[in-house]
C-alpha cells in the first residue's frame, strides 16, 4: 500500500508526492505543521495543506530570496531583517556572507521553528548563528517600531491568506520602507501567475509595493513543487536598482558555491515572459 | 405564567429548525424558493442550508407575532439572559425596537426628553407618533468635537420644566462609547412617574461582559433596545427589545405588531437565539478578549503620535459618567485631517472598512471575531496614513453640537406644505425633513427645527469632506424642504 500526500494547486488541479513516511504532524495556534518524508523530494515541510519547502528543490527559492539583493550590495548589507523563514533556509544563505553583522528573523509561529531544528536540519542548520536574533511575533508588528535600521528585508512568507495575510498589505510595505535604510532593499515571494486563481494577488501585491517603493521590480525562478512550478519574487528599494547597481565581479570574489543563482542568471530572471509582464502592467 | 423548561445551554429555536430539517416535510407554503430550489443561482451564493432554513411559521416552529411555544421560550431565555423580565424578538432592526419603546410610552402631544445625539430612529418614531421632543444637550468635548451624555442635573432641569413628559430617553452608550448616570436618571425619572427608555443599540455586551458600564436592566431602565447584531454576533437587522417590571408587554406586543412584519425570518430569529446562547455561556470571555484587543489597540495608536485613541480618562462623573473600553475611537485632527478623510483613505488604499469616520475622528468597532492581524493592520495603516498624509490642522472644523431650535413638532412640520430651497438660501426657516451625516446617523436637522448659518455651514462643510449626507428628498442635499 502506498501513501501520496496531495496538495490542491487550483480547485481542479492537484500535485501529489509519495510518502515514505510522516515524521511529524501537529497544530500551532496559527497553522497545522506537517513534516513528510518523501521518496522523490527528501523531506518535505507542509503548513495548511500546502508545501512550503521540499529538501530537493528549496535551494532555488533561498538562493534567489537572498543572493540577488546581497548582489546589488555586497559591502554595505549589514543588517538584516526576515520575516517569516520559520524553516530557516532563508538565513542559512545569508549567513554565508561574514560581511552581515546582524539578522533578526521574526517568525509567528515558534512552532515551525521548533518542528524544523528538529525535522529539518538542512534549512534550519544555522538558526544559532551568534549574529541570529529570533522574535516570534507578528512581523507586521515588528517593523513598525522601527525607522532606517536595515540594509535588507526578506519577506519570506506563507501565502496572501492564513497567518502570512498581514505581510502582502500596502501598510506593512510602507512601514519596510520606512525601516529600511537610504539604500535598503527589499525582497519577497510573489506568488505566481500561471493560475487564475493566484493573478489576483501578484497584481494586488505589485501594485502596492509599487505605490509605496520608487524601484519595484520582479524577477523569477523555476521551483518544481509550487503551484506551475513558475515562481515570482519581488526586489523594491528607494534607490537601488537590481541590475543598474548590480556588482558581479564583486560577488565572484566572493566565491559562494552556489547550485541555482548565478551572475548571468541574475541579469536574466529580471527578464519575464509577456504574460507576466502584461499582470504587472495592468496591475 | 413562564414556559421556560431548559437553561442557557440550549437554543429553542435552533432545535426546533433542526428537528423540521430532519422531517423532510414537503413545502407547499411560502417561501417560494422552496428551501432553494426555485432559486438556484442565490441557493448556490448563499449556501444550500441558508436557504433550506428560510422558512415560515408554522406549528413546530410558532410564530413571531404571537409566541406560544418554541419563540416564546426562546424570549424568556433572553430575558433571563439579560435579566429583563420580558425580551421580544425583533427582526426589522434596532430601529423597530427603538420605534416601539417610543410608541409604547408616547402619544400624539405627549412629551419625551431625550438627548440631541439620538438615532434617527427615535425622531421618526416623533413623527409616526406624534409626540413632542424636549431635547437635552448633552454637552460637547471640545477638544474631539463629539456629543457626550446627559448630565443628571440637566435632565432633572428638564423634568421641572415639562413635568408631563412621559418618558426620558438615554443613549447607553452612544455610537462613541460615552454613557450617561443611566442609573441615577432612572432613579429621578421614576421619582417623576416616567418611564426610563435606553437605546442600546451599541450596547449589548454591558449585559455580559466584566468591568464594562452598567446595562440599562440593571440601572432600573423600563425599556431596552439591544442591538444583538452590533457586537452580540447575531445576524445584520436582528434585535432584542427588553422589558422591566413596570411594563405592559401584551400591549407591547401589540405595539409590536403594528409595524413588524408577519413573515418573520427565521434565520433572523435563529441567529438571535444562538448569539444568547453563545453570549450567557462564553460573554464573560468574549469580550475580555474584546477589551483586550481594544486596549492594546488604543496604547499602540497613541503610541504613533498626532492620533488620540480616547478611553477612560474622559470619565468625568456627569456628561461622560462611563466609557465603553470595546470602542476603538479615534481623533485625528491632530494630523490635519478630518475623521471622514482617514476612514476613506483606510477604505481605497488600506482595504480596511472602519464603522465610521466624522469631521473629527474615527471609529473602529473590535469585537472577539477580530484576530491580532486585523488590529495590527489597522495601527499599521494609521501610522502610514500619518507618514503620507499628516498636514496642518490649523483652519479645520472644530465643532460638532449645534443646539436644535424645536419650532414645531415634527410629526407637524414633516406632513406639512412644504416648499423646496437652496441649501444656502434656507436660513431662518423651519425644516421639513432631516438632514443627517451617515453615520452616525445623529440628526443635525430634524423636521421642526430652525435652520440656522451655523448649521449652513456646518452642513456645507461636512459635505466638502465627502460625509454621506442623507435624510432629504434632493438626494444630492443642495437643496432642502421648509415649512412654507
Amino acid at each position: 500500500m502506498s501513501f501520496w500526500f496531495t496538495e490542491q494547486h487550483t480547485d481542479r488541479v492537484r500535485f501529489s508526492i509519495e510518502v515514505k513516511e510522516q515524521l511529524y504532524s501537529g497544530k500551532s495556534y496559527f497553522q497545522k505543521i506537517e513534516v513528510f518524508d518523501t521518496f522523490e523530494f527528501g523531506r518535505v515541510l507542509v503548513l495548511d495543506d500546502y508545501i512550503m519547502l521540499t529538501e530537493k528543490d528549496e535551494y532555488i527559492y533561498h538562493e534567489m530570496m537572498v543572493h540577488v539583493p546581497i548582489a546589488c550590495r555586497p559591502d554595505t548589507i549589514k543588517k538584516v531583517l526576515v520575516i517569516g523563514a520559520g524553516d530557516g533556509g532563508t538565513v542559512r544563505e545569508l549567513c554565508r556572507y561574514d560581511s552581515i553583522e546582524q539578522i533578526d528573523m521574526v517568525e509567528i509561529d515558534e512552532q515551525v521553528v521548533e518542528v524544523c531544528k528538529k525535522y529539518l536540519p538542512q534549512t534550519a542548520c544555522r538558526l544559532d548563528d551568534p549574529r541570529v536574533h529570533l522574535y516570534f511575533e507578528d512581523g507586521l508588528k515588528f517593523v513598525r517600531r522601527y525607522q532606517n535600521t536595515y540594509d535588507l528585508i526578506i519577506v519570506d512568507s506563507t501565502d496572501p491568506f492564513g497567518p502570512g495575510e498581514g505581510l502582502f498589505t500596502k501598510e506593512f510595505y510602507g512601514n519596510c520602507f520606512m525601516a529600511l535604510t537610504e539604500h535598503g532593499i527589499l525582497t519577497n515571494q510573489h506568488e505566481s501567475t500561471y493560475y487564475d486563481s493566484y493573478t489576483e494577488m501578484v497584481s494586488r501585491t505589485h501594485r502596492r509595493m509599487r505605490s509605496v517603493f520608487p524601484v519595484s521590480m520582479v524577477y523569477q525562478a523555476h521551483i518544481p513543487t509550487y503551484p506551475s512550478g513558475h515562481w515570482l519574487f519581488g526586489f523594491a528599494s528607494k534607490t537601488t536598482h537590481p541590475i543598474y547597481d548590480f556588482h558581479p565581479a564583486r560577488w565572484e570574489e566572493l566565491q559562494l558555491k552556489t547550485r541555482y543563482y548565478n551572475t548571468d542568471l541574475h541579469r536574466g530572471c529580471f527578464a519575464l515572459p509577456n504574460s507576466v509582464k502584461e499582470v504587472l502592467e495592468n496591475a | 405564567m413562564k414556559l421556560i423548561r431548559h437553561s442557557q445551554d440550549y437554543a429553542p429555536i435552533y432545535e426546533a429548525m433542526r428537528r423540521y430539517r430532519k422531517n423532510n416535510i414537503v413545502r407547499l407554503d411560502v417561501p417560494g424558493h422552496k428551501g432553494g430550489r426555485g432559486n438556484k443561482v442565490l441557493r448556490d451564493f448563499l449556501g444550500a442550508d441558508c436557504l433550506a432554513l428560510d422558512v415560515n411559521s408554522m406549528k413546530p416552529l410558532d410564530n413571531l407575532c404571537h409566541p406560544v411555544s418554541v419563540i416564546r421560550e426562546a424570549e424568556e431565555l433572553a430575558a433571563e439572559a439579560f435579566g429583563a423580565s420580558q425580551a421580544f424578538f425583533i427582526v426589522n432592526g434596532t430601529t423597530a425596537s427603538v420605534q416601539a419603546m417610543i410608541l409604547s410610552v408616547c402619544k400624539a402631544g405627549d412629551k419625551i426628553i431625550m438627548p440631541r445625539n439620538v438615532h434617527r430612529s427615535a425622531i421618526n418614531a416623533l413623527v409616526v407618533c406624534g409626540a413632542i421632543p424636549v431635547y437635552v444637550d448633552p454637552g460637547v468635548n471640545k477638544e474631539l468635537g463629539i456629543p457626550l451624555g446627559m448630565s443628571v442635573e440637566d435632565v432633572r432641569r428638564a423634568i421641572a420644566k415639562n413635568p408631563d413628559a412621559k418618558a426620558v430617553l438615554v443613549n447607553n452608550p452612544t455610537y462613541y462609547g460615552i454613557c450617561s448616570d443611566i442609573r441615577g436618571i432612572a432613579e429621578l425619572a421614576h421619582s417623576h412617574g416616567m418611564m426610563v427608555l435606553a437605546d442600546e443599540a451599541h450596547g449589548t455586551h454591558f449585559y455580559f461582559g466584566e468591568g464594562l458600564p452598567v446595562s440599562a436592566m440593571a440601572a432600573g431602565a423600563d425599556m431596552a433596545a439591544v442591538s444583538v447584531h452590533k457586537t452580540g454576533g447575531s445576524l445584520t437587522q436582528s434585535s432584542f427589545l427588553l422589558c422591566g417590571e413596570r411594563v405592559r408587554k401584551d400591549y407591547v406586543r401589540q405595539v409590536i405588531n403594528l409595524t413588524q412584519t408577519t413573515s418573520g425570518s427565521y434565520l433572523l430569529m435563529v441567529s438571535l437565539d444562538l448569539a444568547r446562547q453563545n453570549l450567557a455561556l462564553h460573554g464573560k470571555e468574549i469580550f475580555r478578549k474584546t477589551v483586550e484587543y481594544a486596549t492594546y489597540a488604543r496604547t499602540e495608536i497613541n503610541r504613533i503620535g498626532g492620533y488620540y485613541a480616547f478611553g477612560d480618562e474622559l470619565i468625568n462623573g456627569d456628561t461622560v459618567f462611563d466609557f465603553d473600553r470595546t470602542k476603538v475611537s479615534v481623533h485625528t485632527r491632530a494630523i490635519g485631517l478630518a475623521g471622514v478623510e482617514v476612514y476613506d483613505i483606510l477604505r481605497d488604499d488600506y482595504d480596511i472598512q472602519i464603522e465610521f469616520g466624522d469631521i473629527g475622528n474615527v471609529l473602529a468597532i473590535v469585537s472577539a471575531g477580530d484576530r491580532a492581524l486585523e488590529i495590527e493592520r489597522f495601527i499599521a495603516a494609521l501610522s502610514e496614513i500619518k507618514r503620507l498624509y499628516a498636514k496642518d490642522p490649523t483652519g479645520m472644523f472644530d465643532h460638532e453640537y449645534i443646539n436644535p431650535l424645536v419650532m414645531l413638532p415634527p410629526q407637524q412640520a414633516f406632513y406639512s406644505d412644504k416648499e423646496s430651497l437652496p441649501v444656502e438660501q434656507s436660513e431662518g426657516r423651519i425644516c421639513g425633513e432631516f438632514v443627517m451625516c451617515y453615520p452616525p446617523g445623529i440628526p443635525i436637522l430634524a423636521p421642526g427645527e430652525l435652520i440656522t448659518d451655523e448649521i449652513i455651514n456646518y452642513i456645507v462643510y461636512s459635505k466638502e469632506k465627502g460625509c454621506f449626507m442623507t435624510g432629504t428628498e434632493d438626494m444630492t442635499l443642495s437643496r432642502i424642504n421648509v415649512v412654507k
